[in-house]
C-alpha cells in the first residue's frame, strides 16, 4: 500500500461549545474498509464532517489524502446520512448519479447526447451504475425505488468520480437485513477491486463484521481504533465508556454489547433513527 | 371583453385572422407567450424544489406591491418587481437551504409573511379609494390591457431570468435534489437558493401582471406539476412544462376572445383540466411511478 489515506492526531471536535470527542488519534491506510461505530450522538457523522472540511477541528491536526481537510474533496465520494427520497421526487436515478459527476459545474443540464463531453459522461455514469448492479432500475424515478435500490444508486453517485476515499454515513440505515449484508458485500467488493479507502458509519457492526479491516469506536467523548476483534471487546469498551461493559458472542458469531450507559439499541439489528 | 366582435366560426384560419386583427390581442399573445415560457421553466424548478408555497407567497406579496405602486403613482411593473424581489430576499432569510429538501418548519414563517402582505395590499387599495375594478385587475390580471412597452419589459425580464438559469441550472438541480452532497462538493447552496428565489420573484411578478396575483399558479405550478407527473427526465420535463404553459395560455386567450368570460378563468381551467386529466390517465395506466420511455 502506498500510504495513509487519513490521519487524525490529538483531534478535538466541537459543536458549539460542546466537545463531541477529544484526544482522538486515528490512522487509516489506503484501501482499508473501516467501520465507524458508536452510540447515537457520539460523533460518528462529526468525524465525516471534519474529514470533508465542513467542520474545523478545535484542537489537533487532520490529514486527508495528503492534504488538509476540504482540499481533496473532489477525490472523496460522500454519502450523507438520510432516510430516503420522498416518493414524489421526480428525478431518475441516472440523473442523480450524473449530478455526482458534474453537478457542481456551472451551466445547464443538457441531455448527454447534446453536451460536449456527453459520451464520456454517459459512459462513466453507466459504469458506476453497473458497478453497484443498479442497471435494471436506474432509469426510474428515484422516489419510486425501494430503500435498498436508492442506497445502491447513491453509492454509485459517490463512486462516479472514481474517488480515492469513500465516506458513507449510515448507508445501511433503513435497509432490511438481507439488503444490509448485500450492500456491505458490495462496498467491500468496491473497496477491494477499485482500491478505494472506505469509511462507513454504522449503527450495528454485525452485518458488516465479516468484511471489515478495522473499526473506529466512538463513545463517551473519546474514540479508539483497531481491528474489530481488538476494539469490540469488554476491556477496550469498558475503558472507553468508563464503566464495565461486556461483549457477548452469539453462537452465529454476532456480537452483542451489554452494559453501556446509553440505551443498548445501537448494537441491535433493528434500530430507529439517529438524532 | 367590451368590443362587439363576430362570434367563433368553424373557419380556423378566419378565426385566427380575426384574433390577430387588433393590436391589443397581438400584444396579449406576445406577453402570454413570454410569460408562459418563463413560468414553464421557473415553475419546473419550483415544483422540483417543493417551493410552491414560497411561490404562492411571492404572488400574494405581488398584490400589495402593485397596490402600493398605484397608490404612490408609480408604474405597476415597478410595484410588482420591487415587492417580489423584497419578498424573495425575505423568504431566503427565513428558509434553511442546508437541509436540501424543504422542511415544513419554515412554512409557518412564510405564512406569516404572506398574511401580512395580503393585509398591506388591502390597506393600500383602501387608501387609494377602493375602486373595485382596480383590485380585481390586480388580483385577476389585465390580460387584454397589455401595452407594447409592457411586452418589451417582459421580454427583457424573461431573457435575463432564463440566461441566469442557464448559467446556474446544473448546480441548482444538484442542490434541489441532493443538498447535502452538493454542499460537500463545494456548491454554494445558500447563494443558489437566494438566486433561485429572486428568479422565482421575477417570474411571479411577470406572470402576475398578466393573469393577476391570485392566478399566477395556473402558469407557474400546474404545467410544471403536470410535466413532472408525465416524465422524470429533466430535459423532457422542462420542454413539456413550457409546451403546456404555452398551450393553456394560447387556448385561454383564444377562447376568452370569443366568449364573455375572463381570460384568467380560461387559463386556470384549462391548466387544471390538463393536470387532472393527466393524473387520471396515469393512474388508470398504473404507471405513475414510471417515466415515459424508461431506458435511456
Amino acid at each position: 500500500m502506498s500510504g495513509e489515506a487519513l490521519r487524525l492526531a490529538g483531534a478535538t471536535a466541537k459543536r458549539g461549545s460542546r466537545a463531541v470527542w477529544s484526544g482522538v488519534d486515528i490512522g487509516v491506510a489506503e484501501g482499508e474498509f473501516v467501520a465507524i461505530l458508536g452510540p447515537n450522538g457520539s460523533g460518528k457523522s462529526t468525524l465525516l464532517h471534519v474529514l470533508l472540511g465542513l467542520l474545523p477541528l478545535s484542537e489537533g491536526t487532520a490529514t486527508v489524502l495528503g492534504g488538509p481537510p476540504g482540499a481533496a474533496n473532489s477525490r472523496i465520494g460522500y454519502l450523507p446520512q438520510r432516510r430516503s427520497f420522498e416518493e414524489g421526487t421526480r428525478v431518475r436515478g441516472i440523473d442523480l448519479v450524473r449530478l455526482g459527476l458534474d453537478g457542481d459545474r456551472w451551466g445547464f443540464p443538457l441531455p448527454a447526447a447534446l453536451s460536449r463531453n456527453g459520451r464520456a459522461t454517459a459512459r462513466r455514469v453507466e459504469e458506476a451504475i453497473e458497478l453497484v448492479g443498479a442497471g435494471a432500475y436506474a432509469s426510474r424515478s428515484i422516489g419510486a425505488l425501494s430503500g435498498g435500490e436508492q442506497q445502491r444508486l447513491l453509492i454509485a453517485q459517490a463512486l462516479v468520480r472514481r474517488p480515492r476515499l469513500l465516506l458513507l454515513d449510515e448507508p445501511l440505515d433503513s435497509l432490511d437485513l438481507s439488503n444490509q449484508s448485500g450492500v456491505a458485500a458490495l462496498v467491500q467488493q468496491i473497496c477491494a477491486s477499485q482500491g478505494v479507502t472506505v469509511l462507513l458509519v454504522a449503527h450495528d457492526v454485525n452485518p458488516i463484521l465479516p468484511y471489515l479491516d478495522r473499526v473506529v469506536y466512538f463513545a463517551a467523548g473519546g474514540g479508539v481504533e483497531g481491528s474489530p476483534r481488538e476494539v469490540i471487546t469488554g476491556p477496550t469498551l469498558s475503558r472507553l465508556y468508563g464503566v464495565p461493559v461486556e461483549v457477548l458472542e452469539a453462537s452465529d458469531g454476532r456480537l452483542v454489547v451489554v452494559g453501556t450507559p446509553e440505551p443498548p439499541s445501537h448494537h441491535h439489528p433493528r434500530h430507529g433513527h439517529d438524532h | 371583453m367590451t368590443t362587439e366582435l363576430a362570434g367563433v366560426s368553424w373557419d380556423l384560419v378566419g378565426d385566427l385572422e380575426q384574433l390577430t386583427e387588433f393590436p391589443f390581442m397581438v400584444q396579449a399573445l406576445e406577453a402570454g407567450t413570454i410569460v408562459a415560457v418563463l413560468a414553464g421553466v421557473i415553475g419546473w424548478f419550483m415544483v422540483l424544489r417543493r417551493e410552491a408555497f414560497a411561490g404562492h407567497t411571492l404572488s400574494v406579496i405581488a398584490f400589495p406591491g402593485a397596490a402600493g405602486a398605484t397608490l404612490a403613482g408609480l408604474p405597476l411593473a415597478f410595484g410588482y418587481f420591487g415587492a417580489c424581489a423584497a419578498g424573495a430576499v425575505a423568504l431566503a432569510a427565513v428558509s434553511h437551504p442546508a437541509a436540501g429538501a424543504r422542511r415544513g418548519g419554515e412554512s409557518a414563517a412564510i405564512g406569516a409573511v404572506q398574511a401580512f402582505g395580503l393585509g398591506l395590499g388591502f390597506l393600500f387599495v383602501t387608501l387609494y379609494g377602493g375602486q373595485l375594478g382596480e383590485i380585481e385587475s390586480l388580483l385577476f390580471g389585465t390580460f387584454l390591457g397589455i401595452t407594447a412597452a409592457q411586452v418589451q419589459t417582459l421580454l427583457w425580464v424573461a431573457v435575463i431570468a432564463l440566461a441566469t438559469l442557464a448559467t446556474i441550472g446544473r448546480p441548482l438541480l444538484f442542490v434541489s435534489v441532493d443538498g447535502a452532497v452538493a454542499r460537500a462538493a463545494g456548491v454554494p447552496v445558500g447563494l443558489l437558493s437566494l438566486v433561485f428565489l429572486l428568479l422565482l420573484g421575477l417570474a411571479v411578478a411577470a406572470t402576475a401582471q398578466i393573469v393577476g396575483a391570485l392566478l399566477v399558479f395556473a402558469l407557474l405550478v400546474t404545467p410544471a406539476a403536470t410535466a413532472q407527473q408525465i416524465t422524470a427526465r429533466p430535459a423532457r420535463g422542462l420542454a413539456l412544462s413550457i409546451a403546456l404553459a404555452l398551450l393553456v395560455t394560447w387556448l385561454g386567450l383564444g377562447i376568452a376572445y370569443f366568449s364573455p368570460y375572463p381570460v384568467g378563468f380560461w387559463v386556470t381551467s384549462l391548466s387544471f383540466g390538463v393536470y387532472v386529466g393527466v393524473r387520471l390517465v396515469l393512474s388508470l395506466l398504473g404507471r405513475r411511478a414510471e417515466p415515459l420511455g424508461a431506458p435511456a
